[in-house]
């Protein structure tokens, strides 16, 4: 395998020197059949296609359904590298939770000056409706995927707090289920902590997320899904499955004496936990868009009396913007008294002059994102831009400095992918998945890396070509 | 506890699977007949589309019945909303929205069956590979009830699943019979010639009983013989009486898992006793059409009090 | 000014109902002046699901149409003591921050006739203080939207309405809100009751709107008829728009219209 010279390699961080958590994984590689490998690989693909962990690509001719690629290398975590993530993590989420109660009632961190004002005012993502809502156990995010990536030995960035509706949970659980299946003899040799009870703690999270008012004797817990024609039907599906909990759509659902009940073959039956995987906006018609007819409506006035719990509560959007993002460090302090354990990729806000000059003065090295664009639009990547394209950007950002932060490029590590020739190092990040109940907040060891399959390049989005990885977190 | 949409998904993923093995089994004796017979296969195509209710699209497509034509309609035409295609890829939506209430191995034949015959109609059936096409039709559908009879717990989910695959077949068996009731009538027995000895094979062809029918059956064999048969014999497990009695149990089991006894219960136990009240020379004197014709309005009624009773929809 | 009121709501539908609720927001709360006595709402062809307050600390209440209902009626009927405070309510509370009236709703969105309104006040009251200014701006609206009945109704956009020159007091709200926010000032909608001396019988209920100045806080702009609410006027809720402080607000499954009556009593 050839070392990229530029970028931190996971499995070679010199070459011809093989980190600790790949040796084992390394010797036994060496000692592989390559087309075994490769026909391993194919059972791989085989499996998942019978199995139906596929997504439905939407304008295409009968919503096509394709699948996420897997490769079949692992990612390997070493057990002090995860200890510190986790760490990161919990202290992360705890703080977004604590922002988001607070934001959603007495907003202490605007009277203190701590985050300007516009930044909530002014934010589509801020939700009135949540004002005065107390959710049960006071939990917003029951379910967050931090996105990370890695630049060197020591080095984790955290990319995203994903704390609206996070997915791809299914392909953690599948992903290990088909190692388990095509390699057993790496996991006699290999400690690697299991992903399995992902399902089970995250029913337990919910139920323990419950109303206090429930009529139930144990919590009912039912995962709200848009249907069928949704990508991430699968997922939902396989979920509820997992947890022992139905599976609901809209019309499904009904208001019964003050709270939202599923119709059943012998009546209706209350419902205490929504894991709802619809958006907000399509959430409650009587509350929000009123052509919704993927919600439920008077969802929102249940909750708000405190009837049901929905998981992840509305609004949470606020706390994983954009714009709020370069915050998160001062938010951390703010609610928990600490530094940040995990790092922000520095953020050049251009409404500050001083960032301004520092932005405008290396354009062809960052990366600009509009604050409130999303998908890639309005963004300019420095590196990969004309000279015409950086004048014009360069007019733009002069124009409305606020509307923009500004990024460097990052070199995320590579994790070897099995190729034609053999291993390869391709790009990957990390969605490590968290839940937070009343009692406590759950990490579970290991998550989804996410890979890009092309060479060189550094977009691991399943739309455009990425594929997944199992991730293993190794036991101490 | 079971949500009423999932009793609903369950329900119809089983009755589409059977409408296409059904429509397969269908045209396979059709095809037989067609390959025995060299004059007038028009005829035979026709009622073949006919039994499978499928004519008047049929014919807004096509002037005339010729084998390729009726074989790729019912196999795959986009055309046809009620092809073996469609009907699995109903079978199948029903299943992913039922998801959570099947087996892994219920679940997994099903998509392997649909993926399969998915690939045999991707591309159209020539007479040359019709037959492969048919068996394959027949043994994944096979593989599903197999994994249901063998991974699913006798619960709510099952009887909702044995009730679509029943209520289908019922009224299923009951059309085959409709449309070719009077080559049964015993006015034909007199005529005694060939064609009408094929058009008693082709109804037991298209139920798959012409060997059981032989086993039973030695010697001379009458229309009364075969309607009874495939009437009221309870042995006979695509017969409308067998069909009525798993119905029946079907419905007596959700009575004693639910502790409520709902009204379509009813329904079927009056169509149970009026079978059983029958003889087939009593149906031939009240008329075999209209006994049929009664058949398949009573089991479309209780099809919809069955959705009712149980809330399929909201 | 002791004032009872009694208003029934009456929705017929053409086909049995299938699946549909209401939100009712009908309950005055005691307090900026006023002092509910008693209020007492009844429900016929409807269970009450849920009581709560809602982000503007209305009360609210949840109504399920009872199924296969044909008609449903809600009943309200109380009594409350006012004072006249001149509109004057005073300091902003609760969760809901004041910076959520400054920002403009879908109903309140300025167009350039808006826009346009907004200046010219500005301009014509350069020297004088708020109050001056919005009284100067409430006069404006009704100068350029008369009052008439059936020409609005409740999706009806502020700029809209001002463009067309007439509309109700919903629309000369919902102007008046439009316009204070361009202003810089923190607006909002109320929904409520007002005492018309010689007519005891109304069929709808009235609205105006509070606007937030440094100096007062919240005082009330009644540009209707044209005046700050006195002790003829009794608080219902509050909102940044019609929708967040309406009376009645529903949605239905199924086919078939509906017919709406609103029969009102406020007397003394």
């Amino acid at each position: 395998m050839k070392q990229n010279a530029t970028f931190f390699d996971e499995m070679l961080a010199t070459p011809g020197d093989v980190r600790d958590p790949y040796k084992v994984y390394f010797d036994w590689f060496e000692n592989e059949d390559l087309k075994r490998l490769r026909r391993k690989s194919e059972d791989a693909e085989a499996f998942f296609r019978r199995i139906g962990i596929t997504f439905n690509v939407y304008g295409q001719d009968e919503a096509d359904e394709r699948l996420i690629p897997f490769d079949i290398v692992p990612r390997i975590i070493a057990a002090r590298e995860w200890a510190k993530l986790e760490r990161g993590i919990e202290q992360r989420v705890r703080a977004i939770n604590a922002f988001l109660y607070d934001i959603y009632h007495g907003q202490e961190i605007l009277r203190a000056g701590r985050i300007p004002r516009e930044l909530i005012s002014g934010n589509e993502a801020f939700c009135p409706e949540m004002i005065g809502v107390n959710p049960p156990g006071g939990v917003y995010t029951h379910i967050c995927g931090v996105d990370l990536v890695r630049t060197g030995e020591d080095d984790f960035f955290v990319l995203e707090d994903n704390v609206r509706t996070p997915s791809g949970v299914s392909y953690m659980l599948e992903n290990r289920e088909t190692m388990l299946q095509m390699f057993p003899e790496l996991f006699t040799q290999l400690k690697v902590r299991p992903v399995s009870a992902y399902p089970q703690r995250l029913r337990r999270s919910l139920s323990d997320s419950a109303p206090a008012s429930s009529p139930n004797d144990k919590p009912v817990v039912a995962v709200l899904t848009p249907g069928i024609h949704n990508s991430a039907y699968f997922e939902h599906a396989f979920l509820a499955d997992q947890m022992g909990a139905e599976l609901v759509e809209s019309h499904d659902l009904q208001i019964v004496d003050g709270h939202v009940a599923m119709r059943t073959t012998q009546g209706y039956q209350i419902i205490d936990v929504l894991y709802r995987r619809v958006d907000d906006a399509y959430l409650d018609p009587l509350t929000f868009n009123p052509d919704s007819m993927l919600g439920v409506p008077g969802i929102m006035d249940v909750y708000r009396a405190g009837n049901i719990t929905l998981a992840n509560a509305p609004g949470t959007g606020i706390a994983d913007d954009k714009a709020l993002y370069s915050y998160l460090p001062d938010i951390i302090e703010f609610y928990t008294g600490e530094q940040a354990i995990l790092k922000n990729v520095p953020t050049w806000r251009c409404s500050e002059p001083d960032a301004l000059a520092h932005v405008l003065a290396n354009l062809k090295d960052l990366v600009v994102k509009e604050v409130h664009g999303s998908g890639g639009y309005g963004m300019l990547v420095g590196p990969a831009a004309s000279k015409k394209e950086l004048a014009a950007f360069e007019k733009k950002l002069r124009a409305k400095p606020s509307n923009y932060i500004a990024q460097p490029t990052l070199s995320l590590s590579t994790v070897p992918i099995l190729s034609k020739a053999g291993l390869a190092p391709r790009h990957v990040d990390l969605r490590p998945f968290v839940l937070v109940s009343p009692n406590k907040v759950e990490i579970t060891p290991g998550g989804l890396t996410r890979v890009a399959l092309k060479k060189g390049s550094l977009v691991v989005n399943s739309s455009q070509g990425g594929g997944t990885k199992d991730t293993w977190v190794l036991g101490d | 506890m079971m949500l009423g949409k999932t009793a609903g998904g369950l329900f119809w993923m089983f009755r589409y699977l059977e409408r296409a093995e059904n429509t397969a089994r269908l045209l396979e004796a059709g095809w037989r007949i067609a390959l025995t017979r060299s004059s007038n296969s028009e005829n035979e195509w026709r009622s073949i589309v006919t039994t499978a209710g499928m004519n008047v699209g049929y014919e807004e497509k096509f002037d005339s019945y010729t084998a390729a034509n009726v074989i790729n309609y019912l196999l795959r035409d986009k055309d046809n909303p009620s092809s073996v295609m469609a009907t699995l890829d109903q079978a199948r939506s029903n299943a992913r929205m039922v998801r959570t209430a099947l087996s892994s191995e219920v679940w997994e034949a099903t998509n392997e069956c649909w993926m399969s015959i998915k690939a045999e109609l991707a591309r159209p059936v020539s007479e040359r590979n019709l037959h492969d096409v048919l068996m394959a039709i027949r043994f994944r559908t096979s593989v599903v009830r197999g994994a249901l009879h063998g991974t699913m717990l006798r619960n709510d989910i099952f009887c909702f699943s044995r009730l679509g695959t029943f209520i289908e077949r019922a009224d299923n068996t009951a059309r085959i019979l409709d449309v070719k009731y009077y080559v049964l009538l015993p006015s034909a027995a007199y005529v005694g010639s060939n064609i009408d000895n094929a058009q008693w094979e082709v109804i037991l062809r298209s139920v798959s009983a012409e060997q059981s029918f032989r086993w039973l059956y030695t010697g001379s064999i009458s229309p009364m013989m075969i309607a009874d048969f495939m009437i009221l014999d309870r042995r006979m497990p695509r017969s409308l009486a067998f069909c009525y009695n798993e119905i029946g149990e079907n419905l007596r089991l959700l009575e004693e898992t639910y502790g409520t006894r709902q009204p379509c219960q009813d329904q079927s136990d009056a169509i149970c006793k009026l079978m059983r009240g029958h003889t087939v020379e009593s149906i031939f004197q009240h008329g075999l059409h209209e006994f049929l014709g009664e058949f398949v309005k009573d089991t479309t009624a209780l099809s919809s009090a069955i959705e009712q009773n149980f809330r399929f929809y909201g | 000014m002791k004032l009872t009121i009694q208003h029934q709501t009456t929705y017929d539908y053409e086909e049995p109902v299938h699946y549909a609720l209401q939100k009712l927001r009908l309950i005055p709360r005691t307090g900026h002046g006023q002092t509910v006595l008693n209020w007492q709402t009844e429900i016929s062809g409807g269970e009450k699901q849920l009581t709560f307050d809602d982000l503007f600390v209305n009360h609210t209440e949840l109504v399920k149409v009872t199924p296969g209902a044909t008609r449903i009626e809600i009943t309200s009927i109380g009594e409350v003591e006012v004072e006249n405070l001149n509109g004057v309510i005073g300091k902003h509370a609760g969760f809901a921050p004041l910076w959520l009236f400054e920002n403009p709703t879908p109903l309140t969105a300025a167009g350039n006739n808006i826009r346009k309104l907004a200046a010219s006040v500005r301009n014509a009251t350069e020297d004088h203080d708020d109050i001056v200014r919005l009284h100067h701006l409430s006069q404006e609206i009704l100068s350029l939207v008369t009052y008439e009945t059936g020409q609005t109704d409740s999706t009806t956009t502020a700029e809209v309405a001002l463009t067309a020159g007439h509309g109700v007091c919903q629309d000369h709200s919902h102007i008046m809100i439009a316009a204070a926010r361009l202003l810089g000032y923190p607006a909002r909608y109320i929904s409520g009751y007002l005492f018309m001396d010689g007519q005891d019988q109304q069929d709808a209920t009235h609205a105006w709107c509070e606007v937030w100045t440094k100096g007062l806080g919240w005082v009330g702009f009644d540009v209707s008829n044209g005046i700050s609410p006195d002790a003829r006027y009794v608080r219902v809720a509050t909102g940044r728009d019609y929708t967040d402080a309406a009376p009645i607000l529903g949605i239905r499954h199924g086919n078939g219209t509906e017919n709406l009556h609103v029969s009102l009593q406020v007397q003394q």
